[in-house]
């Protein structure tokens, strides 16, 4: 009788060894400091790469096999939602504009971060960890592509989708998510992956791609329910690799712990400034809500993130500066963010609205401690205002801070009622900041933050208005000619969501779907 | 002690992994959201190969985990059996 | 600190007096008004009188709110940089002291906005 030949199979741990260690060697042509030039300038000291080590311990056949399990479980569903035009499923037209701002805003970081990695995959000295790099750079790359995918799907249907690669590069609140990633990028390797690893990954990316995602999915959107859970999937694994890189550098030498912590309260701060957009997505933009904006930073920011830092005290690392200002902020930087889309909504690509009372309902209950106080009265105002034919556009350009770029709308720590008003003086010029954590990023780098393209800014100094204008002539208009530079179609794209293009086409479509006439 | 969590998409592959889950950590708490499930447990968490394998009847790759993976939290330690997830502090 | 870089680092200010033509930049909050979600930002040409600002360039900005028409000019505080400050309005912003990129507020003793809210 014939025995089956027991074929000894290598563990996981073997496999993992065997396939990401020693594959390099020293270089003979050029010194090694010449060959990864960027190793050692950030001041972090490695004395033993071989000690990086991938938790999930994935090496890349297993990596080709699961990323190609789920992108044809992403596809079948993508094709089966438009196969049944299941834009049309969505709770109400309104809830495209989220996805509108997720699609135009993320997808072109999912590039810039697949950019990254694979520069610092290049740059990192050791086996290990350019292999976990190079995996997150074709992470970063397939999430780019499943969400232009899903953007042109959407496009097909609704305005505000059509140029996604310029208004990155030119509509004003871009310059929020554009600058945080050129910052990262232009930083050294150690620092980007903590900026993007750790802090955009570990801590912020669960705000984005859980509870919203599982927003989608209850508002109907199946489309972006799949490419967000698929993305997300493989943040799991980046924010491993991200909270291994820290623990790696806090273990490899003592005198890396300042430098980390800096970059930990650095990007803490940035990525937290970054999120309010994803704050006012939750609570104002879906039209059936999951849980609010302040519940969710309590589970994935507070309780997680709290237990992650404690987890980091044995090292010597202290949770993130002014954590007691983003505990208060909870209560208020959503309805803020919200207050300040609504008002300059002519100047954006997505549309914009007032809550209803049921919706301001759900607000008051979610927040009791500041929405009925501070918000409530003044979008009361506004739609009664708007039901009066004169619904408030504000088109005068608004002051931005230097660092995070997003105008000055957030409060002094403690007061919603006053403006925080931050500023520094460099070579003689003045900069100004929305919060002590954006002025301290200025004040540790200012050359660099002198840099900043701030769009106020850039169109004054006429650098933003349309091809062929002439802002000499007598008929000039100014911001119909800096719309046309953004590639946003005045009347079309932007204004409130009342009578937009978006909202009579889903009725009608949604009829025709419903009844035969 | 902290909580660790691990979250899955809810459907037919994740069904009996979490039920396995659940059974090999009492101490462990299930959120349902829509589309997905979170599984928050105090301290640590722990899938283990074997009960998967029993109630799906099949050999199973603790790896296959990643594809309905949504997030997690906790330094993770992966091996051919387990796969656990814990804070130290 | 200078920029952590692997060479010498100098970076270019991109927002240069000289890169206005001819105008610089001005700053402006209304405290206690936060339905302007935030300060404004205008380009004038230093030679512009105060009072021309107030009376024909703010209010293009602010007479939105039902506060602006019952503003009394003459008990509006002013601040420069977070400190007391006293405009003259015959004067240009130059000879007012304003350099580029400097950021006033104003208070309005008395008005608190939409229902006291400072709204």
């Amino acid at each position: 009788m014939d025995m089956p030949a027991q074929k000894k199979k290598l563990g996981l741990r073997e496999r993992y060894a065997y396939m990401t260690r020693h594959l390099g060697w020293e270089t003979t042509y050029q010194p090694m400091d010449k060959v990864f030039p960027y190793a050692e300038y950030e001041g972090i000291k490695i004395h033993d790469w071989d000690k990086w080590e991938d938790p999930f311990r994935l090496t890349m056949d297993a990596y080709w096999k699961y990323q190609a399990e789920k992108e044809r479980k992403l596809y079948a569903i993508i094709d089966a939602y438009n196969q049944n035009n299941g834009h049309l499923n969505v709770t109400d037209a309104k809830y495209i504009n989220s996805i509108k701002l997720f699609l135009n805003g993320i997808s072109p970081l999912e590039y810039m971060a697949h950019r990254g990695f694979a520069h610092i995959g290049r740059q990192f000295p050791g086996e290990a960890a350019r292999v976990a790099c190079l995996m997150q750079s074709l992470d970063e790359i397939r999430h780019a592509q499943t969400q232009i995918h899903s953007l042109s799907n959407f496009n097909k249907h609704y305005n505000g989708f059509h140029d996604f690669t310029k208004m990155i590069q030119r509509v004003w609140y871009m310059s929020v998510p554009r600058s945080f990633f050129d910052d990262a990028v232009s930083a050294g390797p150690f620092e980007f992956i903590v900026s993007i690893g750790f802090s955009f990954e570990y801590v912020l990316t669960n705000l984005l791609f859980v509870p919203f995602v599982s927003g989608a999915a209850y508002n109907g959107d199946m489309g972006t329910m799949t490419f967000g859970f698929s993305a997300q999937s493989d943040e799991a694994r980046h924010m491993t690799l991200g909270l291994e890189a820290i623990k790696f550098m806090l273990e490899q030498d003592p005198a890396n712990v300042p430098i980390v912590q800096r970059w930990i309260d650095k990007w803490t701060w940035r990525g937290y400034r970054l999120l309010t957009l994803v704050g006012m997505m939750m609570d104002y933009m879906l039209p059936k809500r999951v849980m609010s904006w302040k519940e969710a930073w309590e589970i994935y920011f507070e309780e997680n993130g709290g237990a992650l830092f404690k987890d980091l005290a044995r090292y010597g690392i202290r949770p993130p500066k002014y954590l007691e200002q983003i505990e208060f902020d909870k209560d208020h930087i959503s309805h803020q963010a919200w207050a300040t889309f609504y008002q300059y909504s002519a100047l954006s690509n997505f549309h914009t609205w007032m809550p209803t009372d049921d919706e301001m309902d759900w607000l008051s209950s979610k927040y009791p401690n500041s929405f009925d106080k501070y918000y409530r009265p003044r979008f009361e105002f506004w739609r009664k205002e708007a039901e009066q034919g004169n619904r408030f556009f504000n088109k005068t350009i608004p002051m931005l801070c230097q660092t995070c770029q997003i105008p000055m709308v957030f409060t002094e720590p403690g007061d919603p009622t006053k403006t925080c008003y931050r500023e520094s003086d460099y070579k003689g010029s003045k900069y100004h900041f929305c919060s002590d954590g954006c002025k301290d990023i200025f004040d540790h780098e200012p050359e660099k933050y002198i840099q900043a393209w701030l769009p106020a800014h850039q169109i004054y100094q006429g650098n933003c208005f349309g091809e062929g204008a002439d802002p000499t002539s007598k008929d000039f208009n100014p911001m119909a000619s800096v719309l046309d530079y953004w590639g946003v179609q005045n009347g079309h794209d932007n204004g409130d969501f009342e009578g937009s293009d978006d909202q009579k086409n889903f009725n009608a479509w949604r009829g025709m779907a419903t009844n035969n006439s | 002690m902290s909580i660790v969590f691990l979250a899955l998409q809810a459907n037919d592959e994740t069904r009996p992994i979490i039920e396995s889950i659940m059974a090999d950590n009492p101490h462990a708490q299930l959120n349902e959201s829509p589309a997905m499930v979170k599984i928050d447990a105090e301290g640590s968490l722990t899938v283990k190969r074997e009960s998967v394998e029993e109630r799906i009847g099949r050999p199973f790759n603790l790896q296959e985990l990643q594809i309905n993976l949504i997030s997690l939290s906790g330094n993770l330690d992966e091996t051919d059996d387990e796969f656990t997830l814990k804070w130290n502090a | 600190m200078s920029v952590i870089a692997i060479k010498p680092y100098v970076g270019e200010e991109k927002d240069r007096l000289e890169n206005f033509h001819g105008a610089q930049i001005l700053f402006v909050g209304w405290e206690d008004h936060l339905i302007f979600c935030a300060p404004f930002c205008f380009a004038l040409p230093p030679d512009t009188k105060f009072g021309d600002v107030v009376g024909g360039v703010l209010p293009g900005a602010f007479s939105y709110h039902p506060d602006w028409a019952k503003i009394d000019w003459a008990k509006a505080e002013w601040f420069k940089s977070g400190q007391p400050w006293k405009p003259v309005f015959e004067r240009t912003l130059a000879e007012n002291g304003l350099h580029h990129k400097d950021v006033l507020r104003f208070r309005t003793p008395g008005l608190t906005g939409i229902a006291g809210t400072c709204s």
